[in-house]
């Protein structure tokens, strides 16, 4: 996936001509040399500027709040505090409920987006009518503002004459009542968990898609001549595959898993009384309703360790297609 | 193959039931907004639900636009993600150009940092790049939210940009040297033109991301003349809890551009998305 050793240089040297001093000076700083001196960093210089004053300074400035008790106001002092916020993140039954949530809607969106995602790519696996416009349609919650989409599911399952307590009470009879879905722990969770699902099915479906077409054709025919059925075909020649792509897609999920904020934040707000926080919502509460910039970084920086070491496992018992088989 | 034509025609059929199906659960929300964007206050909490308002009405859209500032709010995205998709994309392949074409000192370190910059969740620095913020006095300005949206997305155009200036056959860089270009030159006049459907791609996720941004916006903006579309849309949901025709009439303005963008451009856009996530 990143190739950084393919290093390209100008192999060619300029045409060489006996010109004044300055002159070759000035070629050796930004001409044509083997390893001219300023040009690459000229070319770099802005960009790298912007990216490294927002998003490097950052994550070193986030590590070292964390461990303090920080102070909002420019003049006053902020205390070295060592890790006691982390301490007390450790010890903080909301802090633990927001991961035991996250990793709840994880375990509900993850697998559920791969194994959707893959029926809908092996459906679009070939060459039909409307190929294309079923494309753009699975794809489009995707491109949907996550504001506008969580507002939308906070309206359908809205208790009061919501769409979706409609539709299972009055329409298909599922239910026997109305259930008001936003009240309450694992209803709530499970509107964001479908939300979630809705909206990064067709990123998955996306993925799945291209990958299936690099999958060369004869592979498949040389199967079916051997009398393989359409799932065989599937679980033996097109699954070893895109194991590849899999393997990334579920790295990515599980990131975007443990990134889930805005539809908690705008659907229930952590509420009621704390039960549906998850730690990002947790994390910018501190942060920006408390003030405690030091226990918030702390939060975000237990997050990003855990984001990291589940995906490093991952990549390490995922990698082999054979043991998954076997 | 096996199988006859019989079968395949069913099999053919079965595809498509299942797809229209899956697409129906897709598209049943997007019309369900649509259509209470439609109705008037009176209908929003009507029982039975209608998909297709009985007294459909466009004073939603109105008093939106005029009278709810959105005019305002959609003006204020367009020059926010406008700016920050010219600006990223300049910078970006700037940056590609660096590392595609030429070896220097700390090459891989620099290329290590903007891959962490690619992998941290952005959450994760709202605090630091609030107090940063404040700092430089960009707080409540819309050229602040410009700057973190560029910092934010110059990591995946570098690498999406670079990743295809690679595969621009050098023969060319070294018959544009021996005719006398310099390196500005041969970025302008060769790299840029040649790349267009990867700096289409970079500027449709660029603009993209700008335009639905949501958390980063609400934290530094106050000012209500400053709000972008998505902080707009949530504030009002909150100040107007009932209000849902109003709330999609604004949605549907907001997303709008979003799917004419995504449909006119949407093979740039897969190309992208898929770039690095498939071998092969």
């Amino acid at each position: 996936m990143i190739n950084s050793s393919s290093a390209a240089s100008d192999s060619t040297s300029p045409p060489h001509d006996a010109a004044s001093p300055a002159a070759s000076r000035a070629r050796w700083l930004f001409g044509e040399r083997r390893r001219p001196l300023f040009t690459p960093y000229l070319f770099l210089a802005p960009g790298f500027f912007v990216f490294a004053l927002v998003m490097l300074y950052p994550i070193v400035r986030a590590l070292q709040i964390s461990f303090y008790e920080w102070s909002i106001l420019p003049t006053a002092e902020s205390v070295f505090v060592k890790f006691a916020n982390y301490e007390r993140a450790l010890h903080d039954a909301v802090f633990w409920r927001g991961l035991v949530n996250t990793a709840a809607y994880m375990v509900a969106t993850v697998p559920t987006q791969i194994v959707l995602g893959l029926i809908v790519a092996v459906l679009l696996d070939t060459r039909m009518p409307a190929r294309t416009f079923f494309r753009v349609l699975y794809y489009l919650p995707v491109i949907t503002s996550w504001v506008v989409v969580s507002l939308l599911f906070k309206y359908l399952f809205s208790s009061d004459a919501g769409f979706v307590n409609w539709v299972l009470h009055d329409g298909v009879g599922v239910l026997d009542h109305d259930v008001a879905w936003l009240q309450s722990r694992w209803t709530a969770l499970a509107v964001v968990s479908v939300l979630g699902v809705w909206k990064g099915v067709g990123w998955s479906m996306i993925i799945f898609l291209a990958a299936l077409q690099t999958v060369p054709k004869d592979l498949h025919e040389a199967a079916a001549i051997d009398g393989a059925g359409a799932f065989r075909r599937f679980r033996h020649v097109s699954l070893p595959a895109i194991w590849p792509t899999l393997l990334f897609v579920t790295v990515m999920l599980v990131i975007g898993g443990f990134n889930v904020f805005i539809s908690i934040f705008l659907i229930t707000g952590g509420g009621p009384a704390e039960e549906t926080e998850v730690l990002l919502t947790y994390m910018y509460r501190q942060a920006f309703d408390f003030l405690d910039f030091g226990y918030g970084s702390s939060i975000a920086f237990l997050l990003t360790g855990i984001v990291f070491t589940l995906s490093l496992l991952q990549l390490r018992f995922l990698r082999r297609p054979t043991e998954f088989r076997a | 193959m096996v199988g006859s034509t019989y079968r395949q025609g069913g099999i053919l059929t079965l595809r498509y039931v299942l797809l229209a199906a899956g697409g129906v659960v897709m598209a049943l929300p997007f019309v369900y907004m649509f259509s209470t964007s439609l109705k008037a206050h009176a209908y929003v909490f009507e029982i039975p639900p209608r998909l297709i308002p009985k007294e459909p009405t466009f004073a939603n859209y109105q008093s939106a636009w005029s009278s709810n500032s959105f005019d305002r709010y959609f003006l204020n995205s367009v020059i926010v993600a406008s700016a920050t998709t010219v600006i990223s994309v300049v910078l970006s392949s700037m940056m590609a150009f660096a590392f595609a074409r030429y070896e220097f000192w700390g090459r891989r370190l620099l290329f290590g940092l903007l891959l962490i910059g690619l992998m941290v969740p952005t959450m994760m620095l709202i605090i630091p790049q609030f107090l940063l913020a404040r700092t430089l006095g960009l707080m409540d300005s819309l050229s602040g939210l410009v700057l973190f949206y560029v910092g934010g997305t110059l990591a995946l155009n570098t690498f999406l940009l670079r990743g295809f200036f690679e595969n621009i056959p050098k023969e060319l860089d070294e018959a544009m040297i021996v005719d006398g270009a310099r390196a500005w030159t041969r970025f302008r006049r060769l790299f840029l033109p040649l790349s267009k459907p990867a700096l289409a791609t970079v500027a449709i996720f660029s603009f993209l991301a700008s335009w639905d941004e949501f958390v980063w916006a609400l934290t530094v903006i106050n000012d209500p003349d400053k709000r972008t579309l998505p902080i707009a849309i949530a504030l009002f949901q909150g100040e107007h809890a009932t209000s849902w025709g109003l709330v999609f009439a604004a949605s549907v303005i907001a997303v709008v551009p979003v799917i004419l963008v995504f449909v006119t451009f949407q093979r740039h856009f897969v190309g992208g998305l898929t770039a690095g996530a498939v071998k092969g």
